[in-house]
């Protein structure tokens, strides 16, 4: 496997409160004899202010962002959202060289895996029921996934690197890729709704059988969580990092 | 909260009928799955049906005086309004001019936009609203609360009572074919009475003059069939330049908004009948103005079919009538802020960017990326709550710099950590009123690596 350099972005709140995502995806891509070096001046990709209509008030963090990462083969980030922030929306900053250069290398950890590194293989265990949750920026912003609006070819980046997996069911869901309700400051300016569409996401998992809800993205999946302690529920969340660095065969 | 939360929270307050209409609205974007998915060359459809509204947009002035000059050549007479002032008093005059009495009306949004029926109620003209759904929430005094499925917020029941009251089927009674057959009735009596027939338009041909109407109940043409005058209602965007073209749409419409493979009729209408006028009235409405704004003028594009109400988890959960504009959901959402900034400006933040809509969409308008500039614009001109700017402006400066972040960061971890639960979910949290808030593990990652890098 060709050996890159490759800068590390842990999003802001897996930073403080998921550090354990970090630790597999770095654990991980490690694994696979990458260099991964974690850039100790890093924020946030921005994104949560510019989707609250402050994109503005992101510049500053967008030119942290570029400054810490401009250096690498590849930035690798266990977040689909801020991957897609990265591409789509630094459009607003001047396209220097460095910024040209870090939106089309930024990657999300599944799609790093499966399109640069191809592998899909990972020799792991992991004898659960899992259900897959197909966040909405990975999937029709970075395509991670067939979305089911869309006449295409089904495919999944995230069920390709799982389903290698042993002893692993993924189940099927009635409604493949609808939106949890997080929705960045959505969550706490339409809170209502917001708990309301998570609620609805997580009915339909335990309705099909799952035991544990994964995600490329984090920050979904901390909305699912909150709903799920609230009410006591017995289903689990975890990310796909942790899930394809775990059990090694 | 903004008025679109607001609303969002009293329709959630009964859970089972948000479910009900959750569920009646996902079932209609199954149904169009499967239609969509039946004709393999879909994607491309949509592809040359957007293609051919661009072109369309970026030359209307062409099209429409062509359009306008076949149709004269049709006998039509054709009339312009610059707003919706005067388009109701176009309306107003054509019924004066015609001493039209009994009045029809099949379905048209731009009629609803423009307010023609309560300018014309207002001045003791009554017009009748064929459609069903549509004939349904004018007897409850209703706006409606979805541009295809106008009574999608009403139960069958909430119908037969109405229909109790207002053309006396049997107390209780609500099953939907004898409430149809009811409503059949009363309105069989006023086609047959009508002396004047309006209706929407759908599409508009270039190069024949001629419009075209798709319904599924053929109200149109009961009406236009029945009455000597007919007048249809189109806003300037109605334009596809050839016959040719028309297919790519028809195909689309259908499947797009209800699942049905065409529309039950669709109605092409050319020229007035022997002894009869008919008039086509385009009408503007500030639609000139976002022409010109190239970030929002494929907002132009929409064939209003409704697919992305449909597929809107928020729309589903929230009802047509939260978001307070005559066109609701998404594609309402980046409508409405053209119509009136400060009006409207919590209706672009009322989604959560899941960006269905773009993907439903039959003209591919990429309604969720005009979502995303509309906040940046009505930030910008400061129609957001303080509040907001102000959290967001402190944002900005916290995330903006290592040490700041490091520093905050630490405060929050150690929040979450230490503070009792009364004061970590007091009120104010509304992240915490059904959710738990992330528990804050001892080390951050950066922390962690930090750690790590020194052993």
């Amino acid at each position: 496997m060709k050996k890159h350099k490759i800068g590390l972005f842990i999003p802001c709140y897996i930073d403080l409160f998921y550090p354990q995502v970090g630790i597999a995806t770095l654990e991980l891509l490690e694994k696979l004899g990458q260099e991964v070096e974690y850039p100790a001046k890093q924020t946030c990709c921005g994104q949560p202010l510019a989707n609250s209509g402050s994109e503005k008030e992101a510049i500053a963090t967008y030119r942290n962002f570029v400054r810490n990462f401009q250096d690498f083969d590849y930035i690798v980030t266990p977040s689909g959202s801020c991957a897609y922030h990265v591409r789509r929306h630094y459009d607003v900053l001047e396209q220097t060289d460095a910024v040209k250069k870090v939106r089309e290398t930024t990657y999300e950890l599944c799609e790093f895996l499966t399109d640069i590194l191809q592998v899909d293989d990972l020799q792991i265990r992991f004898p659960h029921k899992v259900g897959v949750h197909n966040s909405c920026h990975g999937l029709r912003g970075l395509k991670l996934a067939s979305a089911s609006e869309l006449v295409e070819q089904r495919y999944s980046k995230l069920r390709r690197l799982l389903e290698k997996a042993e002893g692993i069911e993924i189940v099927e869901l009635d409604r493949n890729d609808e939106c949890c309700g997080f929705g960045g400051t959505f969550s706490v300016f339409e809170p209502d709704l917001s708990a309301k569409m998570g609620k609805d996401r997580i009915s339909d998992h335990e309705r099909n059988g799952v035991e544990v809800i994964t995600a490329a993205d984090m920050s979904c999946l901390m909305h699912l969580e909150g709903i799920i302690r609230r009410q006591k529920k017995q289903i689990q969340v975890k990310h796909i990092a942790e899930i394809l660095n775990s059990n090694s065969l | 909260m903004t008025p679109h939360a607001y609303k969002a929270k009293q329709f959630l307050s009964n859970e089972p009928r948000a479910d009900w209409h959750d569920q009646t609205l996902w079932l209609v974007r199954q149904k169009r799955d499967r239609m969509a998915a039946a004709v393999p060359e879909w994607e491309n459809l949509r592809k040359q049906a957007s293609l051919i509204k661009e072109n369309v947009l970026s030359q209307l002035d062409v099209f429409l005086e062509q359009f306008e000059t076949e149709a004269v050549k049709n006998g039509v007479t054709v009339l312009w309004a610059k707003d919706a002032a005067e388009f109701n008093r176009i309306i107003l005059d054509i019924i004066q001019k015609h001493q039209a009495k009994n009045i029809v009306k099949s379905k048209s949004m731009l009629t609803e936009e423009c307010g023609l029926n309560d300018f014309l109620h207002s001045r003791g003209i009554e017009v009748v609203d064929t459609d069903l759904g549509e004939r349904i929430i004018q007897f409850r005094g209703e706006t409606p609360s979805h541009i295809v499925l106008p009574a999608i917020h009403l139960k069958k029941e909430e119908i037969g009572e109405t229909f109790h009251e207002k053309l006396g089927t049997e107390k209780g009674a609500s099953d939907p074919t004898y409430l149809t057959r009811a409503a059949r009735q009363h309105l069989r009596e006023k086609f047959l009475a009508a002396d004047m027939a309006l209706t929407g338009v759908n599409f508009a041909v270039a190069e024949t003059g001629s419009v075209v109407v798709c319904t599924n109940e053929g109200n149109a043409d009961m009406g236009v069939h029945a009455a000597p005058v007919q007048v249809h209602c189109m806003g300037i965007e109605k334009i596809v330049p050839k016959q040719e073209h028309l297919g790519i749409f028809t195909r689309l419409l259908a499947r797009n908004a209800t699942g049905q493979a065409v529309t039950t009729y669709t109605s092409h209408y050319r020229k007035p009948k022997p002894g009869g006028a008919m008039y086509i009235v385009i009408v503007d409405n500030g639609r000139s103005e976002y022409l010109g704004n190239p970030k929002y003028m494929h907002s132009l594009k929409c064939i209003r079919c409704g697919g992305c109400m449909n597929t809107c988890p928020v729309y589903r959960r929230s009802g047509g009538h939260s978001y307070g504009y005559v066109i609701p959901g998404p594609i309402g959402s980046i409508l409405a802020p053209q119509k009136n900034q400060r009006k409207y400006a919590d209706l672009p933040f009322a989604s959560s960017l899941c960006g269905s809509c773009s993907n439903v969409c039959p003209v591919e308008i990429n309604i969720h990326e005009q979502l995303y500039d509309w906040r940046q614009d009505l930030t910008r001109q400061k129609r957001t709550s303080f509040v907001k700017r102000f959290s967001m402006k402190a944002a900005g400066f916290f995330l903006s710099g290592n040490a700041r972040y490091n520093f905050v960061g630490q405060i929050a971890r150690w929040a979450i950590r230490y503070l009792p639960h009364c004061l970590l979910y007091l009120p104010i949290n509304a992240w915490g009123r059904e959710r738990e808030l992330p528990s804050a593990p001892k080390l951050s990652f950066k922390q962690w690596h930090g750690k790590r890098v020194k052993n």
